[in-house]
């Protein structure tokens, strides 16, 4: 399909949503049996598009929401540098190490079992209601998602260019930067947006359960008052928050992958 | 051209041999606890500057007896030497042209078969400018940024060979290197190794299915049994003089009486390499 026309259908996807929320929130079917107008989407459980809209208006343009954001995407950074270096690590040294691997196995599968969401009440109680609650809830996602790809990565070198490199007079540590990190890398890489995507989540969760800042507290707090529209802004803002880190993982990954076989094209 | 050996033929005696397997054996454990014999005790000897090609039917050991030669293995019996010493561990003097795909894929072609040269020392610049020109030699002058995967498979195994070849390695130790080339390539990469060969004679192991390139090539061709427990089972010096026209040699009565003898030589054994696996698909 040309490239106008699926962006016209994607669009038409929007306006069509857009357009029942917005019609089912204010023309009313008709009057209830205490005389008061019926609506299909009534405006205190799901607000309107309009009001939305304005309500995000606002706060970017009072400027209130632009100490959230950096907040949260403080968070996230850090979450994921913290964890993305620790899952290196770690998981290069597992790999090569298969006894550390055995003997730690099961307590890592261990942690992994947990959903992390528990953890944030006593990451709160540890690290207090500030960023670094948030950040270590954060780590502990993304750090399993890289620890396991870098492990992976580097077991499942192909043993044939690892022989190759080993005849071409590789010693240990130069097998590590031209054979095993190359290779782990790509592992790191193939799941960027998913371990950037966990470092958000857990900013965001975070805050959600205590925090005096950021996206999440901002949801938590419309909710807390039954601001619908205030909770469907924060999620908005949100949802185009992280789509913008994803544009941004993109860009960064592109050129670091040139040599893995992707989609030929032609001309 | 006369068929008797003469002097360029014939590798320097007085030397000790660049590759000497003696009694080697081999027997991979299987994952459920048995093995397979896949080798039987083999003597094979290689002089320095000598070309040796390793016919035999497919499965029967060839790749296995190389990988022993280069120290990636150690047999199950049996020694190996090289150039006198007792071989443990890699064989550092010796290059190898796989036969899979074994170019790193993250590296260009021209860093793949720089990376040789860097490791062992060289400056960059100086390694980068070898492999242009190595590349240049085996035709593929201009796609040195190309990545692996951007190659044909042909390309692909002459970057390959071009990565050996950089070094200078005192061994060759080829493993079908031709496998995946069409005809008038094999023929030309052919020509090119000879040229290259020519030029500072190394001691080369060249794995083969092609009877016609044995012959083309080789001071002396070796042929293997079919497994399990092959063996080698003919030995056939090939006195064409040198330097020899690949293509040209071809049409010579001698090659055509050698042709013959090997082939007599090889065929019950590719005929029992089937029989065996049409057996083992009816059981
Ligand atoms: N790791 C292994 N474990 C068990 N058996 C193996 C292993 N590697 C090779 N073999 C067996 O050893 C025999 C010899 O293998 P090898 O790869 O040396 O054959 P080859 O002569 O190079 O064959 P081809 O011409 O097809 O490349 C084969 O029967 C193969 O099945
Ligand atoms: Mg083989």
């Amino acid at each position: 399909m040309s490239r106008p026309k699926l962006l016209a259908l994607q669009l038409l996807v929007a306006v069509v949503a857009l357009l029942v929320w917005h019609l089912g929130s204010t023309v009313p079917l008709g009057l209830g049996a205490d005389g008061k107008p019926f609506f299909l989407l009534p405006k205190f459980f799901f607000s309107t598009p309009l009001d939305v809209l304005a309500r995000v208006w606002t706060m970017f343009a009072s400027g209130e929401v632009y100490r959230h954001l950096a907040i949260t995407l403080v968070e996230a950074m850090l979450a994921f540098a913290i964890g993305a270096l620790a899952g290196i690590v770690i998981g290069f040294w597992f790999a090569r190490k298969p006894l550390v691997a055995a003997v730690f196995d099961p307590y890592v599968k261990m942690m992994n079992a947990l959903p992390r969401v528990v953890l944030a009440p006593i990451f709160a109680l540890w690290f207090g209601l500030g960023i670094w609650s948030k950040v270590w809830l954060g780590v502990t996602l993304v750090f399993f998602i890289v620890f396991f790809n870098v492990y992976q990565g580097v077991r499942e070198v192909s043993p044939v260019v690892l022989s190759n490199a080993r005849m071409l007079g590789m010693n240990e540590r130069q097998l590590l930067r031209h054979v095993y990190w190359p290779a782990a890398l790509a592992w790191v890489f193939s799941s960027l947006h998913t371990s950037v995507g966990f470092a958000v989540v857990g900013a965001v969760v975070g805050e959600y359960l205590g925090s005096s800042a950021g996206l999440g507290y901002l949801i938590h707090q419309a909710e807390g008052v039954f601001d619908v529209t205030g909770v469907f802004a924060g999620m908005l803002i949100l949802m185009v928050f992280v789509m913008a880190i994803d544009f941004v993982v993109t860009l960064v990954e592109k050129p670091l992958l040139v040599w893995k076989p992707g989609e030929t094209k032609t001309v | 051209m006369s068929a008797g050996g003469s002097a360029a033929v014939a590798p320097r005696q007085d030397a000790v041999p660049a590759v000497a397997l003696r009694g080697v054996s081999v027997a991979y454990a299987l994952a459920d606890g048995g093995r397979y014999e896949a080798v039987q005790p083999v003597d094979v000897t290689v002089e320095d500057g000598e070309f040796v090609a390793i016919l035999g039917p497919t499965g029967c050991g060839k790749s296995t007896l190389l990988n022993i030669a280069a120290g990636l293995m150690a047999p199950s019996s049996g020694t190996g030497t090289i150039f006198g010493r007792p071989l443990a561990g890699l064989n550092a003097v010796a290059g190898y042209l796989f036969q899979q795909d074994a170019l790193m894929p993250w590296k260009t072609a021209r860093d793949n078969v720089a990376i040789g040269l860097e490791v062992a020392g060289s400056t960059r610049a100086a390694a980068l400018e070898a492999a242009a020109a190595m590349l240049k030699r085996v035709g593929l002058a201009g796609f040195g940024e190309r990545y692996p995967h951007q190659l044909s498979g042909g390309q692909r195994k002459r970057v390959a060979l071009a990565q050996v070849l950089v070094r200078r390695p005192k061994i060759l130790l080829m493993d079908e290197p031709f496998g995946p080339l069409d005809a008038q390539t094999r023929l030309i990469m052919s020509e090119l190794l000879l040229d290259l060969w020519q030029a500072d004679r190394k001691a080369v192991m060249f794995v083969t299915h092609d009877l016609d390139e044995a012959i083309a090539l080789a001071d002396r061709v070796l042929v293997m049994s079919a497994g399990p427990r092959a063996r080698i089972i003919g030995e056939f010096p090939i006195p064409l003089a040198r330097p020899r026209d690949v293509a040209e040699v071809r049409s010579e009565p001698e090659f055509h009486r050698l042709h013959a003898a090997i082939w007599g030589c090889l065929r019950d054994e590719v005929r029992k390499t089937y029989a065996l696996a049409a057996g083992e698909g009816r059981a």
